[in-house]
């Protein structure tokens, strides 16, 4: 028979199991010695992060330490990993290596800090100004910049002599080339960021864009329908991998190192990549301009990244300071020695560190990133990008000679898209 | 009165017996209060929030534009043709998946009855595809099927081209094939569960009456095993109705590929939209709910008696 007494202790039991069991999971620690400021960044293959983190710690004197958190290459996922943080007021961030494309979303929704005074000066001195753009929004800078980083239309000198300088006639030469013998443009087009990169290149260089403010569309329709009609030609004709619908950066670095095309549009780690992968075909590797869609000059995508300072951060003067030099020009050059990515200032470009990272082609790079098109800036963008990659992909569906309805299409899902309506 | 002489000694015992097993109840709830609270905690509290966010348009990105907007949320997904899509997408993937599992799962308790040698080593590898990762099965069977890094396209029969990934009925049939070998094993088991009750005399008085193999199975087995069937393919269609890990991986929703959950999935964690992904979520509940409802009440699966012994 149960006693009420052995009834209360094991209520008792039961109900302390359940306060220790909550009391357990709010756990606290508190440092003393350097303040850790974490630094949220994608991973860089050649140790860039690691060795400007390091620098940056020596060079605080003991105030603080850099740490860094390392965040997946694919923009999307670096993207997820970063909103859901912000979003809950996470104050274990304190700077963000921020795709350029986040800018805007994320100061207006208050997750990153303004930069003013001599701060905002040092870190905007000598950049370029396409670049300030994409750290700016309404007109205040939000972020450091650190690297930029453009698309070139890379090629085969052995089985190509003279570069093509449009779309059309790329594709002619790698038609003419045959399949089997790299007759194949690789591109990325899976149906992630680097599909908008490569869409957003298409309708600027045509002459239009995207967005023509944070919510108007433009998209004005003959130039459009063109850049449609150069993407639809591509995927439609022989010079299209057989794995273009989910082909990206590093599927189109494979196919051409393999050599299975002679021709690929990619950013500028694509020689670096070459020269320790395959040689043999990094000895033949031209760059030229990317390819025009008609008589505009092209604008090749303009990425990067800049650092900012989260609003939730619990050391924002130091965070200032460490993202000031994990930005600043000592660590850029430590970025295009180790990992190739383009500088932000535009002076080091005449330094022999960019020379030795770019041999031959460092001073198309920059005019690359002083003609390049940004992708559109606005709080919304995810919900554009989203929009534009379901319209357009997978590219085959587009019918080169008829491209009215994928216009009418992108134009009225981009309108939606704009005011954040409807599902994505 | 006659009836109530010899029942005057009982009274006092039985109401004795009677508050006995009361307190006994009390008891029971008691131990049982801990768990329920947790359970309600983790279960009840996130659904109500859920169901409260999806009253209102609550955009993580936009923090001061957050207002009650009623059922609108249900409104805007249900008008769109975006979520009949992705209905039509994983009720396919489900529907197919599952049909294919059943006759597989069967075929292999079946063997798995019959083995006379090794039958623990038997029964332990056909489980390792259940016990491998969702995510890295999805990612290994990507692999396999990529033009330019997998072993399909070599195989006699299939073109050296074929782009397994580029189109919608493609992906579907490798996404199929992906979740039927994860978790064939799962269904193989609960029916081998069912299979071991089955009086094996039955099948030897059949056998005198001359009744075929075939016969045998349909008159004898399957009839039988009706509760054990109903109880794995209700727990595999609740599962299959849920498929994300495999479509994310492989095609990322692409080609029309998508299911609810990854269209919840988008609208929550990529767009932050909380107002949209709740009304997505709390449908997608609803939609559980109505294929729990169809099999428990309609082909009147029941849960305990599926068991062996009960």
């Amino acid at each position: 028979m149960t006693s009420r007494p052995a009834i209360k202790a094991l209520a008792c039991l039961g109900a302390s199991v359940l306060v220790v069991a909550g009391l357990a999971a709010c756990g606290g620690s508190s440092e003393s010695g350097p303040r850790q400021l974490t630094f949220f960044v994608a991973i860089q293959p050649g140790g860039t992060i690691e060795e400007t983190a390091a620098r940056c710690t020596e060079e605080s004197h003991g105030r603080y330490e850099v740490k860094p958190e390392l965040l997946p290459n694919d923009a999307s996922q670096a993207r997820e990993q970063l909103v859901r943080r912000l979003g809950a007021k996470d104050s274990s961030i304190d700077v963000i290596g921020l795709d350029v494309i986040l800018t805007s979303e994320f100061a207006n929704a208050g997750w990153i800090e303004k930069w003013s005074g001599a701060e905002k000066r040092e870190a905007t001195e000598k950049v370029f100004p396409s670049v300030i753009e994409t750290a700016s929004f309404e007109g205040d800078l939000y972020a450091a910049p650190f690297n930029t980083n453009t698309q070139l239309l890379w090629y085969r000198k052995d089985l190509v002599p003279n570069p093509p300088a449009t779309w059309d006639e790329t594709i002619a030469a790698a038609e003419k080339l045959g399949r089997a013998d790299g007759g194949t443009i690789q591109v990325q087009a899976e149906r992630y960021e680097g599909f908008s990169v490569w869409a957003n290149a298409l309708i600027e260089s045509a002459g239009t864009e995207i967005l023509s403010g944070p919510e108007k569309v433009d998209l004005q329709q003959q130039p459009t329908e063109e850049a449609l009609a150069v993407m639809g030609r591509l995927a439609n004709s022989s010079a299209a991998p057989a794995n273009l619908s989910t082909s990206n950066e590093d599927t189109a670095r494979l196919g051409f190192e393999a050599g299975e095309s002679a021709f690929m549009t990619n950013y500028t780690f694509a020689y670096a990549s070459a020269s320790e992968e395959a040689p043999d075909i990094a000895k033949n590797m031209g760059a030229a301009p990317f390819p025009r869609v008609n008589s505009h000059p092209a604008k090749p995508p303009l990425g990067g990244f800049n650092l900012a300072v989260s609003a939730y951060s619990k050391n924002k003067d130091l965070a200032f300071e460490a993202a000031a030099c994990l930005a600043g020009e000592k660590s850029q050059l430590t970025a295009v020695e180790l990992d190739g990515l383009p500088p932000s200032r535009s002076d080091l470009y005449s330094g022999k560190d960019v020379k030795k990272a770019y041999p031959g082609f460092a001073g198309l790079v920059k005019k690359s990133i002083e003609a390049a098109g940004p992708r559109p800036t606005s709080p919304a963008y995810q919900d554009v990008t989203s929009a534009l990659q379901r319209t357009l992909h997978p590219p085959d569906k587009i019918d080169p000679d008829d491209t009215e309805p994928i216009y009418d299409e992108l134009k009225s899902n981009l309108e939606a898209a704009v005011k954040r309506e409807g599902l994505l | 009165m006659e009836a109530s002489a010899p029942a005057h000694p009982n009274p006092p015992a039985a109401a004795a017996a009677g508050q006995r097993s009361r307190s006994e109840r009390r008891l029971a709830w008691l131990l049982c209060a801990p768990a329920v609270i947790a359970m309600l905690a983790v279960t009840a509290y996130p659904i109500g929030y859920a169901v409260v966010l999806s009253l209102q348009k609550l955009d993580l990105r936009f923090p001061d534009q957050s207002e009650f907007i009623g059922l609108s949320n249900y409104g805007t997904v249900l008008s769109s043709e975006l979520w009949w899509t992705d209905v039509f997408n994983t009720v396919f993937i489900m529907l197919i998946s599952v049909a294919i599992e059943l006759v597989l799962g069967m075929a292999i308790a079946l063997v798995m009855h019959r083995a006379i040698f090794g039958r623990g080593v038997i029964r332990t590898s056909v489980l390792i595809p259940y016990g491998i990762i969702t995510v890295v099965a999805a990612f290994a069977w990507q692999f396999a099927f990529a033009p330019d890094s997998g072993f399909v396209n070599n195989l006699p029969l299939i073109s050296d081209e074929m782009d397994w990934f580029g189109g919608r009925f493609s992906s579907f049939a490798v996404i199929i094939r992906a979740e039927v070998w994860k978790t064939t094993p799962f269904m193989a088991l609960l029916l081998l569960a069912g299979l071991v009750t089955i009086d094996g005399q039955l099948y030897e008085a059949a056998k005198v009456d001359g009744a075929s193999a075939w016969q045998r199975f349909t008159r004898i087995t399957l009839p039988l095993m009706k509760p054990a069937i109903l109880v794995a393919l209700l727990f595999r269609t609740l599962d299959a109705f849920r498929v994300f890990d495999t479509i994310f991986i492989m095609t990322r929703g692409a080609q029309d590929t998508e299911s609810v959950s990854i269209l919840g999935y988008n609208q929550l964690i990529s767009r932050l939209n909380l107002g949209l992904g709740s009304a997505v979520s709390v449908l997608i509940f609803v939609c559980v709910f109505l294929i729990a409802f169809v099999f428990v009440k309609g082909f009147g699966a029941r849960v305990q008696e599926g068991r062996p012994g009960g």
